[in-house]
């Protein structure tokens, strides 16, 4: 049970991956309730493409990658203000455009090829003290931003041209969280893969909103589920001798299907219920007619 | 419906001022030259056919569309210097009712301007938020999520985010598009006793008998103003006509000048039309 945590490699992994997937889990809420899920997906691909450029112009890696990522997700704002294009359009043309550009890129400077493939599908074992130290600081940032813009972020995502009229700084609150969401996305793909990001942006969320109704419960079960899966998923990876970045993935998916299946049962349960009282009702209002006969 | 006689002002200072405004979005004009005046204690209903402009216009006075000619002043400032409190009430139907927010968290939005740098609130702005709250009814259902509410209490849970930040005026975008006929009395009773606590109050409707003609004020809309006064001046099968294109038959009860809808027109050619309906006023 405990043979994997004598291997120094294997516990920086699981911590990692427990910060990622509680990062994660805390900024998917946000985009999942501003129904953009399909960002998380898209945005990893435009940051493969800055990764990519940053290679080639031999600039660190974070700070390309993340300018890249800020830059795609602003513009995907931008476009989405454009009534005639939608968010998912948007995200489709802006994000497979800079993917495209970074295998075009990789297909000109082939001895970069087997450097992306982490990028790419994800080397959680493989990630460096460095790694670690980049994780923690964004983890620790983006806590403190959400914290500190709290309100503002729950205003802006509940009604966001409401937001406006209320005096919230929209715009503002927009850029900041695109580079908050640009940054988790970087200092993920190392551990998950650029092919993998969206399921732990998008699944904790989604298992949380079936378990609670209020969006402070919400945010804090979605960090608890992404940690949990992300700790789960590489500590089963192990055991099952498989990819790391797609047993998280598989785990989280199996803990959706456990979740989907409570709420469906509970579901059930209360109407049931309400049909009882309904049918209990009726027959002491029944009994209560006969009272005057 | 509503008090039968319209609040009696003691003010006549402008709360909001339009002075020859040519309003809309990405350089199209959707509103033109409009010349208007709400002073304090007012209660308007801004009417007209989809397209006309009322919530254009609306958002001109919170500062939410581009204003090409003329300016928009609120309590004697532009707003381009600053941003006015205003309470706005949005559409209901454009509110995501799934999104995971109870009665209080939405009514505390509305207290978003106080300590903006200070993450949570505050337990002396809870409380003020729970006493609008309970003035308007729905204290009680503070910790349910707003899906779980009546129409009207929905409604209510709205109307007090725009409250809990004492704004003197209270802009609402077609308070009773959608509800039921019980809820958009409660709506309207409600918004006329807040009308009688002097806060100035605008609102958008589509509905001519049940809203509109029961305000003190109304103002007619077409992408422009084309008229503005009291419901017995203004609905007159002219001004209607101007304002949606189509002849609009107009009746009288109890004193009060309502629209005659008629659907049997449906289905029917224009010669019957002709034939057997006149148009009142003809």
């Amino acid at each position: 049970m405990f043979d994997p945590l004598q291997y120094e490699f294997f516990v920086r992994g699981l911590i990692v991956a427990t910060l990622v997937g509680a990062l994660c889990g805390l900024i998917g809420v946000y985009i999942v309730l501003r129904r953009m899920a399909y960002i998380g997906h898209g945005l990893s691909h435009a940051v493969f493409g800055g990764a990519v450029v940053s290679y080639v112009i031999d600039l660190n890696f974070f700070i390309g990658a993340s300018v890249w990522g800020f830059l795609s997700a602003m513009l995907i704002n931008l476009t989405t203000r454009k009534r005639s294009i939608g968010a998912d359009a948007a995200i489709g043309i802006i994000t497979t455009a800079s993917f495209a550009l970074g295998i075009a890129l990789i297909s000109r400077t082939k001895t970069a090829t087997r450097s992306f493939d982490a990028a790419l599908f994800g080397n959680i074992l493989g990630v460096e003290q460095s790694d670690m130290y980049a994780i923690a600081a964004v983890t620790l940032a983006t806590f403190a931003t959400v914290i500190i813009g709290y309100k503002y972020l729950l205003f802006t995502t509940f009604e966001p041209d409401v937001a406006g009229f209320y005096g919230v700084p929209t715009g503002w609150i927009d850029a900041l969280f695109a580079l908050i969401l640009a940054a988790t996305i970087v200092v993920s793909i190392q551990v998950l893969g650029v092919t993998m990001i969206a399921s732990a942006i998008v699944i904790p969320p989604v298992v949380a909103r079936l378990l609670t109704n209020d969006f402070g419960k919400m945010m804090g079960l979605s960090v608890l589920i992404g940690a949990f899966c992300g700790l789960g998923g590489i500590y089963l990876s192990y055991f099952v001798n498989a990819a790391s970045g797609a047993t998280v993935v598989l785990f989280s998916a199996a803990l959706f299907v456990v979740a989907l299946a409570y709420n469906t049962a509970r579901d059930r349960i209360a109407v049931m219920r309400g049909k009882a009282r309904l049918h209990a009702g009726s027959v002491i209002a029944a009994d209560d007619s006969h009272i005057g006969d | 419906m509503l008090h039968p006689s319209p609040h009696q002002y003691e003010h006549h200072e402008p709360v909001v001022e339009l002075q020859s405004v040519t309003c809309g979005y990405g350089g199209v004009a959707v509103v033109e030259h409009a010349d208007l005046k709400i002073a304090r204690g007012d209660f308007v209903g801004l009417l007209g056919p989809s397209g006309s402009g009322k919530t254009t216009l609306l958002k001109s006075i919170l500062g939410a569309a581009d204003v090409y000619e003329g300016d928009v002043l609120v309590n004697g400032r532009s707003i381009k210097d600053k941003r006015p409190t205003i309470g706005y009430v949005p559409q209901l139907e454009t509110i995501d009712w799934e999104f995971p927010v109870t009665v209080e968290q939405v009514v505390m939005m509305g207290l978003i301007r106080k300590n903006r740098f200070f993450p949570w609130f505050r337990q002396e702005e809870r409380d003020h938020a729970y006493s609008i709250m309970e003035r308007l009814g729905i204290a009680e259902f503070g910790k349910r999520h707003i899906r779980q509410l009546s129409g009207g209490q929905q409604q209510r849970a709205f109307l007090a985010r725009a409250l809990v930040s004492d704004p003197s005026l209270l802009l609402l975008d077609e308070p009773t598009s959608g509800v039921d006929i019980k809820t958009r009395d409660e709506v309207m009773h409600l918004l006329d006793e807040l009308n009688h606590q002097d806060i100035t109050i605008l609102l958008t409707t589509h509905e001519i008998n049940a809203v509109a003609a029961h305000l003190p004020w109304v103002v007619c809309m077409n992408g422009r103003i084309v008229a503005e006064g009291p419901p017995s001046d203004v609905f007159t099968p002219e001004v209607l006509k101007e304002t949606y294109n189509a002849e609009i038959h107009i009746t009288e009860y109890q004193g009060m000048k309502l629209v005659a809808e008629s659907p049997h027109y449906f289905g029917r050619n224009d010669r019957q039309n002709h034939e057997h309906e006149t148009v009142a006023g003809d």
